[in-house]
């Protein structure tokens, strides 16, 4: 067991080494943004010395590391920073935003990861005969169509003509389970369309990749039942590069749908991004793109250590 | 009368083939076999690679591998036809009336599962028995195949335990559902030679308990020799003498039968070691990085010019690391190589032109060892380009030349790899070491994956070519016929240091220490009775001491 607790605490180390270097990436890609916060929060009328003031009150005439080091203080205590445009508490806007983000997410991967990985092993099973070919076709499709024109179909069809759906995907704190799983149909089934194709297209590849093995052979020979074949011996020794696919699609889920939100009209992180992007409002950029590296780098980390844990020769030390 | 279990009438197995360059092609790999086998009794399967002995075996199993179709002739199996069987009628007879021992167990099994599980899937899956019982006959197996601590053994993973154990677990994993028929496919080949002979007991005992009726497949004719009543010869899908085995070994009717009964039968004198050794190895002593335990422990050998010394031992034995040391891919902790009299520097990247023409290699795995892109002739002519700087019509007149060493005529120069037998391949191997016109090469294992006939050409040529060239070989090997064919000296070793080292007849020759004396005791014999004899011999000597 000793091999796989450091085997994994390495990982985790590495981890927050990378979100460390990530935060440093940050911090200087908005710095060296053009343009002058305190500009464009006065307006091209300000005077001269309203700038020179509200630069001192922001501290931007400080030395950049100190305002890294500040900044990744106050990040270490929870301290997100306020919001240049409206003063707010940046870690109170965004903690809302992040948990409909996360619900939509969510919602969206139970649905796609058990369906992705079902149709990749019925591929194999039916391999290179119509089954595989309908299932390579449809998921092809579906990747291959952009995200907001996959959404503006399933609108006209789900919500406009057959109304099983909104169309416009609000939900606020208070509403039930219920009303926010009925609210969010469309983005939902968007997003599934959207990150199924390749965790499907994966899980075939993998198995396949290991249908050749003698063990395989083995178990033909034991007489079992192809599907049994496939999903007892052949898929379990194909869960690490899987693992991998899904955590990727994962994080995407969380940090691509920028595009599906504003279709829907979701309140989540990537609304909330790109209106403040647009108003040059620093803290949240930073804010968020922090926590979107924290998610990025929190799944694949999660992957490696799936993929530590499921290596019976790790697992199992002679 | 005993009762029939298989018969198979005029088996044809055909397969499609895909020559480069060429239209795809059907090729007959099985032709017209006929055999019978009753209950309980044991038939051995011999032949070369190719010969299509585990095609007719899995045939037995109404399974084709790869692309191979059955496209003539009857599988009878209790009776009934399994070529006119549907897909579910023959799941229903695999695992329950014929089951399958595969050559390399460590393969076979399934490495995210435990060995229990794996053992009596079989017996589970056909509902032949409830779990528990399963577990109880899987231990009564483990137990009864000599494997150790039987009730816990089921609990680990195939990683977790030795080959040759493995390729027990795989015989009881086949006898678990209590089958008519269980097919041997090579089962002791991938073993050691030691742990061989334990192995064919233990299989040959429990074929004799559980009254199972078994197809036996090898390329070793010894070894079939020792489990089986009947003997079949294939070679290229046809029959070629198929009799009692007691006829078969004592009486041979084919020349190709005789051909197999007597491989082996070089006779190489031993020559007398000089003063002056080609190759000195003082005091190695080596180790890999990051590990803990010396792999090498102060190895002394000598190597004279023009002669072969054989290092022979078992996988793990160390003898491939001391290749690599020689070669300086592994500079050791402590001791020296010395060539022609000059030390070497330890280490590959600072060793002189010159130093790495002397000494030259040749592997076990030809395949591997060529560029598949490059012609022979591109192969042969790299070193005598690098070595001598010889180019265009001289370096194509050295390649000719070489060709002829190796009994290859000219017409292969322009071929590829992939167009040449197992043979050839190592041919051309063995010639592009020459080319660099070496004191000395190292033979790793270079005859191991061919067939014995092969092999013998092999060997043969390195006998010659020693005349010719004058090189001298250190050949690795853990096959002591092999040794016995062409070595001057010998050399034993056993967990990383020589146990035992002299000229072939000293080394040969007895007292013996306990553990050379083990491994030439189990090498098999081409005779009846040879692995009783050894056995019941071994077990009176442990109730002696």
């Amino acid at each position: 067991m000793n091999i796989v607790l450091k085997l994994v605490a390495q990982r985790i180390a590495l981890g927050i080494l990378l979100l460390l270097a990530a935060s440093v990436l940050i911090f200087v890609g908005t710095n060296i943004l053009p343009g002058d916060v305190a500009q464009s929060i006065l307006g091209q009328s300000a005077t001269p010395q309203a700038l020179a003031n509200l630069r001192a009150e922001l501290g931007l005439n400080q030395p950049a590391y100190l305002r890294y080091l500040e900044w990744l203080g106050g990040v270490l205590h929870g301290n997100l920073g306020h919001s240049l445009t409206n003063g707010q508490d940046i870690a109170t806007a965004i903690s809302g935003r992040l948990a409909n983000t996360l619900f939509l997410a969510s919602v969206a991967a139970v649905i796609a990861v058990p369906l992705a990985v079902t149709l990749g092993l019925i591929a194999v099973r039916y391999r290179d005969r119509w089954p595989d070919k309908l299932i390579s076709a449809i998921t092809l499709t579906s990747v291959s169509l952009p995200e907001f024109l996959l959404g503006y179909i399933v609108i006209y069809f789900l919500a406009v003509k057959f109304h099983v759906a909104p169309s416009v995907a609000t939900i606020y704190p208070g509403m039930s389970l219920l009303q926010k799983l009925h609210a969010v149909i469309l983005p939902a089934l968007v997003l599934v369309l959207v990150v199924q194709g390749q965790m499907m297209r994966m899980t075939r590849a993998a198995v396949l990749n290991l249908m050749q093995s003698a063990y395989i052979e083995t178990a033909e020979l034991k007489g079992l039942r192809p599907f049994l074949i496939i999903a007892r011996h052949a898929f379990p020794n194909a869960i690490s590069p899987i693992i991998n696919v899904v955590m990727i699609n994962l994080a995407y889920l969380v940090v691509g749908i920028v595009v599906t939100e504003v279709v829907f009209t979701y309140p989540g992180m990537g609304q909330y991004l790109v209106d403040h992007v647009a108003k040059r409002d620093i803290p949240v950029v930073q804010a968020s793109a922090l926590i979107f590296a924290a998610v990025y780098i929190g799944l694949n980390m999660l992957a490696d250590v799936v993929s530590i844990l499921t290596n019976p020769r790790l697992r199992h030390p002679k | 009368m005993a009762e029939t279990l298989l018969q198979i009438r005029n088996l044809r197995i055909e397969a499609t083939a895909y020559p480069p360059g060429e239209p795809p092609q059907d090729i007959v790999i099985v032709d017209d076999v006929s055999l019978t086998l009753e209950k309980g009794r044991v038939l051995g399967l011999i032949g070369e690679s190719g010969a299509g002995k585990s095609t007719i075996g899995l045939s037995a199993l109404a399974y084709g591998r790869g692309g191979v179709r059955i496209t003539g002739g009857e599988i009878l199996l209790n009776g009934r036809d399994l070529r006119k069987l549907r897909p579910a009628g023959m799941r229903a007879a695999r695992g329950r009336e014929v089951t399958y021992v595969a050559q390399s167990a460590a393969a076979a099994f399934n490495p995210a599962k435990r060995l229990i599980d794996q053992v009596i899937e079989t017996t589970l899956q056909h509902g032949l028995m409830p779990r528990t019982a399963a577990e109880m006959r899987a231990v009564e197996l483990f137990a009864k195949l000599g494997l150790p601590d039987p009730e816990t053994f089921g609990k680990r993973y195939p990683h977790q335990v030795s080959g040759g154990q493995l390729q027990r677990a795989m015989t009881a994993m086949a006898l678990c559902p209590a089958p008519d028929l269980v097919i041997f496919d090579e089962p002791t080949t991938a073993l050691d030679v030691t742990t061989q002979i334990d192995v064919l007991a233990a299989i040959k005992e429990a074929i004799a308990d559980t009254g199972v009726g078994a197809l036996y497949i090898t390329h070793d004719l010894a070894v079939v020799a020792q489990v089986s009543d009947d003997i079949m010869v294939l070679r290229g899908g046809k029959t070629v003498e198929y009799g009692p085995v007691r006829q078969i070994i004592e009486a041979p009717q084919q020349d190709y039968t005789r051909a197999l009964v007597s491989v082996r039968g070089i006779e190489h004198e031993e020559k007398t070691p000089t003063a002056e050794p080609v190759l000195s190895v003082k005091g190695v002593t080596a180790r890999y990085s990051g590990t803990r335990f010396d792999v090498l422990r102060d190895i002394s050998v000598d190597l004279s010019p023009g002669q072969t010394l054989a290092v022979v031992g078992e996988s793990g034995s160390g003898k491939s690391t001391l290749a690599r040391v020689i070669t300086g891919l592994l500079p050791p902790s402590q001791g020296e190589i010395v060539v022609a009299g000059r030390q070497l520097s330890p280490d590959l990247k600072s060793r002189t032109r010159e130093d790495l023409r002397e000494l030259q290699m040749i592997y076990q795995m030809a395949d591997t060892a060529m560029n598949p892109r490059h012609t022979v002739g591109t192969i042969i002519g790299r070193p005598l380009e690098f070595y001598f700087g010889l180019k265009g019509a001289a370096r194509r007149k050295r390649v000719q030349e070489l060709l002829d060493e190796i009994e290859m005529s000219e017409g292969y120069i322009d071929r590829y790899p992939a167009e040449l037998s197992g043979g050839q391949k190592q041919r051309v191997c063995i010639a592009r070491a020459l080319a660099a016109k070496p004191k000395m090469i190292i033979c790793d294992e270079v005859t191991s994956a061919l067939d014995p006939l092969v092999a013998d050409g092999i060997l043969k040529l390195l006998l010659n070519l020693q005349k010719i060239e004058q090189v001298a070989y250190l050949f690795i090997t853990h096959d002591l016929a092999t040794v016995r064919a062409i070595a001057d000296s010998i050399a034993v070793m056993y967990q990383g240091e020589v146990v035992r080292y002299g000229t072939k007849s000293e080394v040969l020759a007895p007292p013996f220490d306990d553990y050379t004396d083990l491994l030439l005791s189990s090498v098999p014999e081409m005779k009846l009775g040879w692995l009783e004899e050894v056995i019941a011999h071994r077990k009176m000597e442990s109730a002696g001491h």
